[in-house]
């Protein structure tokens, strides 16, 4: 009796270490939260599981969170309940909050600990440049990034008389005041519309023209940082916007980009500034020819800088077990691929990450095939970025956004000349990088 | 007069009471509290970094003009989607009840509105009269010639959120008010008849004040959808602009804590827009409940 007892717990022993020798062969699951939804979303699956489908030991389960700033809240939640996400996808603006936030492992110190030796250099510089700290390491995975450029209609220019402008060389804001001019003349609705103003006319203004946005390089070398914006330059092109809005050369249309995009669609608006991550809506909509250009510039500007990024980047979080960090490392890893990049850029049009992807792509002809798809690729790769250009970093970077729309809409609506709307934009904005400077001393 | 209730024991009692205790404990208390705290401290969103400032957040709201501005606009807002629904509701309420026919699809049709989230009722009137896409803002543009543009006119914008939030509560209205009418007994309205009424001194001698306590209790939730739940019309919608001509205290503490994740900021607005609405409540009950008549 007894020795069958023995048996009995023998045999119950070794059934327990079977079992639990059967769960570790299952594979380490790494959570990944992010916010692409519809096509981008399917691509993105489409990533996961071609990364599942390679190996044995990990399995990517990404999840939607809802948009860009619902996912961050969703992370920020779940870290205070130490449910997070190994992965975390945070937009460009949350950058600064993403960095200082102490909740997260740095993907330079990731790689490096997990025995990868990455060469930054072949990487695009001017996405990496965004997510980089003082001393030039890499915080977050560059991940979905796109850039303004400017979509214009070709019929409409072709009915007003004039030359299709060149996909390298920008055109010049004096030019676009004769554009616009013929373009309204020739019976255009609206000449020039724009979505993302703060971004796209003022951020990327200050980075094309090598201006700061604000001061300690845009922020990157301190909490110390004050705006920079109120500056002849910017103040300038605003009024240049805005006495274009009498003959309907320059018409406001909304914050965000819904507006501006369906007016350009419509074929109401020639001009439309507008990520490049919007071509897949204008292909899709526009029932006319049109065709990408870069971004203007001022004619006194001979070598205009690159434009800088907007989208998003992947955060890796604290907290998770060591040999869950080798699968996230070997996960990112793959994601740089090129064949992932590539596939990534055509589904997408967001930028491939790699410069050998970017090569690749080149030769397999697709740019010949689609050549406004690398405009704006080659205006963020035409100069090596500045402390100017290569992005921002400012903390509540979202509510200077709003700021800056909101008093940007007042010198749409004409209750503030250029010159007092950006200087309280300045005294609003500063206000909030003392009080984040104050959060995070 | 209430009759009373008797338990034998007490400890039935709070045994009863307990579980309800325990919710508005943990889903009312508890995160008013930790607002409260929020409120004096100064923190990164995931909570690693926390100082207590004292009352400087709420030195910093109430020292900003815009955040001035902003309380007016939402008094001005709540009233006017309040006053709107409510009118609106009751004119619709009075004349389905008088319907002859058709008294039930009137009533379903009517009612129906209220299902359609905050949102996507600020989405179709978007689409209605957005500048840009919007059919109604072509007619008004092409055919009235109206310079109609809420995305750049702030009155126009206020106006788009205020009929788009007044257009939802609308049902809701309604439907109280219609219960509210059918609880008149009809033997009033009709003696009143007899003695040479007309429809209209019907409605104001008999039908209002008999409605009073419906319109009171409507009044309170109305300002109170209007100070909280409309934020998903304005989200949508205009998103607080253009130059923060729509931006309500509520919208605020969304722009601030959830899309900012500025905490200490936007946990000292809420216990302002809370103090705020606990005001508007206190004075509704002390000075008008004092003109409603709850018996007949």
């Amino acid at each position: 009796m007894k020795i069958r007892g023995a048996a009995t717990l023998f045999s119950l022993m070794a059934a327990i270490v079977l079992f639990a020798g059967q769960a570790m062969a299952e594979p380490i699951t790494i959570e990944w939260w992010h916010a692409m939804r519809g096509a981008r979303g399917e691509t993105l699956d489409k990533m996961v599981k071609a990364f599942n489908d390679s190996q044995q030991q990990y399995k990517v389960v990404a999840v939607n969170k809802g948009d860009y700033g619902e996912v961050v809240n969703a992370g920020v939640a779940a870290y205070r309940a130490k449910k997070h996400p190994h992965i975390l996808q945070a937009f460009e603006v949350g950058t600064m909050t993403m960095m200082r936030s102490g909740a997260i492992y740095p993907v330079y110190k990731l790689m490096a600990d997990e025995g990868y030796k990455i060469d930054w250099s072949g990487y695009l510089q001017a996405v990496l440049s965004y997510y980089v700290d003082e001393k030039d390491n890499l915080l977050s995975m560059p991940f979905n990034s796109s850039t303004a450029v400017m979509y214009y209609n070709v019929d409409l220019f072709k009915k007003a008389g004039l030359e299709m402008p060149s996909k390298t060389t920008p055109l010049t804001w004096d030019q676009m005041d004769e554009i616009t001019k013929k373009l309204v003349a020739a019976g255009a609705k609206k000449g020039m519309v724009t979505t993302w103003q703060s971004w796209i006319q003022v951020e990327n203004y200050s980075a094309i023209h090598d201006i700061p946005f604000a001061t300690k390089a845009n922020g990157y070398e301190g909490l110390d940082t004050e705006m920079a914006i109120n500056n002849p330059k910017v103040i300038k092109h605003l009024e240049r916007l805005k006495s274009w809005m009498a003959d309907n050369r320059f018409s406001y249309e909304g914050r965000e980009y819904q507006g501006a995009n369906s007016t350009f669609v419509a074929g109401d608006a020639a001009i439309l500034m507008e990520s490049v991550s919007g071509i897949g809506n204008v292909q899709k909509n526009a029932k006319f020819a049109w065709d990408i250009a870069p971004l203007p510039v001022e004619a006194d500007m001979k070598q205009p800088q690159n434009s800088i990024i907007g989208g998003a980047s992947l955060w890796v979080m604290q907290g998770h077990a060591k040999e869950e960090y080798k699968g996230v490392a070997a996960f990112l890893n793959f994601l740089a691929q090129p064949d992932m990049q590539k596939l990534w850029h055509k589904e997408t049009g967001y930028f491939p990450i790699t410069l050998k992807a970017y090569e690749e792509l080149k030769q397999e002809g697709f740019f010949d095939k689609i050549p406004y798809q690398e405009v704006g690729i080659k205006q963020l790769n035409r100069t090596k970025p500045t402390k100017n250009s290569r992005g921002i970093r400012l903390g509540y970077f979202v509510q200077i956004r709003n700021i800056l729309d909101e008093e940007m809409e007042l010198i749409w609506n004409g209750k503030k000349t250029p010159a007092q709307a950006i200087a309280d934009a300045t005294a609003r904005s500063n206000e909030k990088l003392r009080e984040f400077e104050k959060t995070n001393k | 007069m209430i009759k009373r209730s008797h338990f034998s024991s007490k400890g039935l009692a709070y045994l009863l009471i307990t579980p309800q205790v325990l919710v508005t404990l943990a889903f009312f208390y508890w995160p008013a509290v930790q607002g409260l705290v929020q409120s004096l401290m100064l923190s990164d969103p995931f909570g690693l970094k926390s100082q207590f400032v004292w009352f400087e957040n709420f030195q910093r709201i109430f020292t900003d003009p815009l955040y001035l501005k902003s309380i007016g606009i939402t008094l001005f807002f709540s009233l006017m989607t309040a006053f709107i629904s409510l009118a609106v509701g009751l004119f619709l309420g009075s004349m389905a009840n008088r319907a002859l026919r058709a008294k039930a699809l009137l009533r379903t049709l009517l009612i129906w509105p209220y299902a359609v989230a905050p949102a996507i009722s600020g989405i179709l009137w978007l689409f209605l009269l957005h500048p840009s896409y919007g059919v109604v803002a072509y007619f008004l543009r092409e055919v009235v010639g109206m310079n109609w543009n809420p995305v750049l006119n702030g009155n126009d914008a206020l106006f788009l959120v205020i009929i788009a939030s007044a257009w939802k509560q609308i049902s809701y209205n309604f439907v109280f008010f219609m219960a509210g009418l059918q609880a008149i007994p009809h033997s009033l309205v009709e003696a009143a008849a007899i003695d040479g009424a007309g429809p209209l001194r019907r409605f104001w001698v008999i039908t209002f004040p008999l409605l009073s306590p419906t319109i009171f209790f409507l009044t309170v939730m109305n300002i109170i959808y209007a100070f909280f739940e409309t934020f998903g019309v304005i989200h949508t919608v205009t998103q607080g602009g253009p130059g923060g001509a729509t931006n309500t205290l509520v919208y605020k503490v969304y722009q601030d804590g959830f899309i900012g994740l500025n905490m200490g900021a936007s946990a000292a607005q809420s216990l302002v827009l809370m103090a705020l609405i606990i005001t508007i409540t206190v004075l509704q009950f002390r000075y008008v409940e004092k003109k409603v008549q709850y018996t007949m």
